[in-house]
């Protein structure tokens, strides 16, 4: 196989006829095949993924190409795809297949990108670690006994294990970083609308991010670049300047105490303070408070679930998707559909945010958690007044073995503790690999900015990328 | 005995809107086409698609909302209503709720005594339209999901209106005026028109509003009043046996004459309406107000008023042409060609308006032009034709919309003004009719009418009345 650096790379390998975009993505599936142990795909789109290799290698030949071309990427299985299919890893949309493509898929495909295959993921995006696949979960390449984290983990373990040369997920509360943290990636969550959310099949509508996992800093702001946009079909969508290579010698970094507290793990704790002291030298670096992030969870868990509940209702059995055979009248047929369609942790959420919408709830749990939302928000406000970037871990612990969790949702929720914060305020954050504990597992550096301050992210992971020689 | 109980009605109307697309997608809001045909993945429901709101139905909103005197809020919010039916595709109607686009405004109705009354309006809110259901094509049932996604203004009123009739004249008001906006076509008995009734007593003279139900499937106006009566009657023999109401909705039975609780089930809803986070706050500021003030039509009531001091038709009159835009467009169409208003007004109320109820059509499909007709009313002023070569004249040019003056020309109809050929015709008729003569000699006035049909007929109808009149009785007095 040939090996390249980053995407520039690869370019001038295939300009040069150095490579073959085709040998190239015959090695991609031949290895696919090799690791299906991993189970990070749904779907791969052998045929089509080779058929635009020899388009797209036409096209660089012949001098006219995408930003992207030859990038050979994943898709999270929650956005649509034209004639392909669309699970979500749910039983419930078993044989859907996509009528339209999403846009952010098709502006990679229009940027000459060459699509491999949809990965799998938590159900609906539900969930930390993969585990909630009705496909089975996804094992993580750097230890197969543990989870690829998630929801994202399959686009997560697919790039972890050179399935491909980047890959797509999704992030509603961690859903990129945390895996990106569990398998050696960057991940990027960008600013809510910097990325139409038009073909993302939804979780939760004012939370769901788009995003990027890659293995470099020079590959992820070109994906982002191509994904960012208004798009006339989302409503929620905002245009955004370009991301820039930024100068950050003069930033200022905040360190949030609340988010060095009890439950994070000492090994992440003692290499972040490691790095700190590097960073020390480079940028100044502040402490600074964030009071009202310890209800993240809370108001995360109350808002997500309501969106959720209200966003799987069109899964009903009547249209498409699984409709239960034992279906005698109306309601029969929805309450078994839908109960032999979910899997349990989307049950669970249904169920909750259904609670919390309700009348005589509504206001103690959904309002409420509006306004609690609406005070992390000044919050970081606050702090961005101060400065450019905050620095946390992404996670309190490392990856965590298959099965350690399932039993105990609090404790996996708990999992999103350091990554929610950036959903419920909008701002990008990115999760950056910044070496390994004592178990050779990935630990992984969460900074967030201000909106539409993805520059600044990118450019600090560079410079981390530059500057620190991974233990 | 009923006189000790009042009643309190409030109605909630639905008016869909002529806007040419539905209100999230692109896809056609045309009517009849073949079932499932005006869909796309976004009325569909499919994952992954967002809604995006139409401008019109923004504009169309705050166009009723500025026409019957509601506040426009500057910024008002897209909720989720959350309940499962197969018309449904979401699984949710996208509708407003807390902070709708208009509140508080009112629309002025004329009772009976001629008094005016105010009915309050509540709010008005931009909502999207259900699939339908179709139950009669064998053992399944079948969902046609065209109409899923139209957009419709629901107008709620507070509970003002006191019995059947004020319903009655309120939903013609209403009715009206988005004619006149020309945002809804009206039309109860197609649906794009629909009316729910909230309905209580309590004894007169009480504050305090009793239980109150609600009456639904109301397909036309006449039912609106029949099931608003029912229901009053209802619970007033209810609680007079010492029974309660209860908090209900019936469905209107228009075949029975009767309305029936809807079965528990389907009513227990708790909506759990919410902000939809697929779309952003509704803003409409001052400039966009303003501009969407300016282009509104001139208001039936105004144009009532209008009429009377314009043109000085009584007040009966104006009313009758105004009630529908077409009419009053037709009506100042008319106009334009001839200035003689009550005859006019007089042709446009008794003749057009029978055609077009005979025919069961809209003015806007009245075959003859309101030039047409101006000629028709001026040839008869200017003693051309008489009135009734006029009335025969009418229906001829009607169906083709030809010019009046062609017509009589061709047709030789033109009146006979001449008197010597009058004449004529009545010296003819006194010397054939000599016993006629002496009746009406010795005193017997009605024989008079005798000469003038035997004259018109002589000239087959021709003659000038008041000078065949006029001669008749200067030569029979001679």
């Amino acid at each position: 196989m040939v090996l390249y650096r980053d995407h520039d790379e690869k370019l001038d390998l295939l300009k040069a006829g150095k490579l073959s975009l085709l040998e190239n993505v015959k090695e991609f599936l031949k290895r696919i095949d090799a690791n299906k142990d991993i189970n990070a795909f749904n779907f791969v789109f052998e045929k089509d993924a080779l058929e635009s290799a020899e388009i797209i290698q036409e096209k660089i030949k012949s001098g006219k190409f995408g930003k992207l071309a030859g990038m050979v990427i994943a898709i999270k299985d929650v956005l649509s795809i034209q004639n392909k299919p669309l699970t979500c890893s749910s039983k419930i949309l078993e044989n859907f297949h996509s009528v339209y493509t999403a846009t952010a898929v098709q502006k990679l495909i229009n940027e000459d990108a060459v699509i491999i295959g949809k990965t799998s993921c938590d159900e609906f995006a539900m969930g930390s670690s993969n585990e909630n696949s009705a496909f089975g979960p996804v094992k993580n390449p750097i230890d197969k006994t543990r989870v690829p984290g998630g929801s994202s983990g399959g686009s997560a373990a697919a790039l972890a294990a050179n399935l491909c040369d980047a890959s797509i997920g999704t992030d509603t509360g961690g859903s990129i970083r945390q895996p990106a943290a569990f398998t050696g990636l960057i991940g990027l969550k960008p600013t809510y609308g910097r990325v139409s959310r038009f073909g993302l099949t939804a979780y939760a509508s004012s939370f769901d991010s788009i995003g990027p996992f890659a293995k470099n800093s020079s590959d992820l702001p070109k994906i982002m670049d191509v994904l960012s946009g208004q798009d006339l079909n989302d409503s929620t969508s905002i245009s955004s300047s370009s991301i820039i290579d930024e100068d950050i010698s003069k930033i200022k970094i905040g360190v949030p105490k609340e988010f060095f507290a009890a439950g994070l793990d000492t090994e992440i704790k003692s290499r972040i303070d490691q790095i700190i002291s590097i960073l020390e030298k480079n940028f100044e670096i502040v402490e600074i408070e964030l009071p009202n992030t310890k209800y993240s969870i809370a108001a995360y868990y109350i808002l997500t679930t309501a969106e959720a509940s209200s966003n799987l209702s069109r899964y009903d059995g009547v249209r498409y998707g699984h409709r239960s055979k034992s279906n005698i009248n109306l309601q029969d047929l929805y309450e078994s559909s839908r109960s032999e369609g979910f899997g349990d942790e989307v049950k669970r959420r249904i169920m909750l945010g259904t609670y919390v919408l309700s009348a005589g709830y509504y206001d103690a749990y959904y309002r409420k958690a509006q306004k609690v939302r609406r005070i992390i928000k000044n919050d970081f406000e606050k702090a961005f007044d101060k400065v450019d970037l905050i620095l946390s871990p992404t996670t309190p612990t490392t990856a965590f073995k298959i099965g350690e969790k399932t039993d105990d949702p609090l404790s996996m929720y708990l999992n999103d503790i350091y990554t929610t914060p950036a959903n419920l305020v909008g701002i990008p954050a990115i999760s950056i690999p910044i070496g390994n504990d004592s178990n050779n597992l990935p630990i992984g550096l969460q900074f967030m900015a201000n909106i539409f301050e993805e520059s600044k992210l990118i450019a600090v992971s560079k410079f981390i990328e530059n500057n620190l020689v991974k233990k | 005995m009923n006189t000790e109980f009042e009643s309190v009605i409030g109605l909630e109307v639905h008016a869909q809107l002529l806007t040419s697309t539905k209100i999230f997608c692109g896809c056609s809001t045309k009517f009849g086409n073949p079932p499932n045909s005006n869909v796309c993945p976004i009325c569909l429901g499919h994952p992954g698609t967002l809604p995006v709101l139409n401008k019109k139905v923004v504009e169309f909103a705050v166009m009723l909302g500025l026409a019957t005197n509601c506040s426009i809020n500057e910024r008002s919010i897209i909720a989720r209503k959350n309940y499962f039916y197969p018309d449904l595709p979401k699984g949710y109607q996208i509708s407003q709720f807390e902070e709708p686009i208009c509140e508080n405004g009112f629309i002025e109705i004329e009772l009976e005594d001629k008094s005016k009354k105010k009915i309050r309006i509540k709010r008005i809110h931009m909502e999207e339209d259900a699939g339908k259901l179709i139950h009669d094509q064998g053992d399944d049932t079948l969902v046609d999901l065209n109409r899923c996604g139209t957009p419709l203004l629901e107008i709620v009123t507070e509970p003002d209106i006191s019995n059947a009739k004020e319903a009655y004249s309120y939903l013609s008001s209403l009715k009206q005026i988005l004619t006149y906006l020309e945002i809804c076509d009206g039309n109860m008995e197609e649906g794009s028109l629909r009316c729910d009734a909230n309905i209580s007593i309590r004894p007169k003279g009480t504050i305090e509003l009793g239980t109150r139900t609600e009456v639904k499937n109301m397909n036309s106006f006449r039912n609106v009043e029949r099931a608003i009566d029912f229901e009053i009657e209802r619970q007033i023999e209810l609680v007079e046996e010492g029974g309660e109401v209860i908090q209900q909705t019936l469905l209107w039975n228009a075949d029975l004459n009767e309305a029936f609780p809807m079965r528990g089930k389907e009513e227990s809803h708790d909506y759990r309406y919410f902000p939809d986070p697929d779309l952003v706050p509704v803003v409409v500021d001052e400039i966009w107000k303003s501009e969407l003030e300016k282009r509104l039509p001139e208001l039936p009531q105004k144009r009532k008023v209008r009429f009377v001091t314009e043109y000085g038709i009584p007040e009966y009159d104006s009313e009758v042409l105004t009630s529908e835009k077409e009419i009053a467009d037709y009506f100042e169409e008319t106009v334009k060609t001839t200035k003689n208003y009550k005859s006019a007004s007089n042709w446009i109320m008794v003749d057009v308006l029978k055609v077009i109820k005979d025919e069961k059509i809209s003015i806007t499909d009245f075959k003859l032009s309101p030039e047409n007709l101006g000629k028709l009313i001026n040839l008869i002023n200017s003693n051309i034709i008489s009135g009734k070569i006029a009335k025969e004249v009418f229906p001829e040019i009607l169906k083709s919309n030809v010019d009046p003056e062609i017509i009589v020309k061709e047709k030789g109809l033109i009146q006979i003004s001449d008197t010597s050929e009058i004449e004529k015709a009545i010296d003819e008729i006194i010397s054939q009719n000599e016993k006629q003569v002496e009746e009406y000699k010795s005193g017997k006035d009605k024989v008079f009418g005798f000469f003038v049909g035997q004259v018109m007929r002589a000239t087959k109808g021709k003659a000038n009345p008041q000078i065949v009149n006029d001669l008749l009785k200067q030569k029979l007095s001679s």
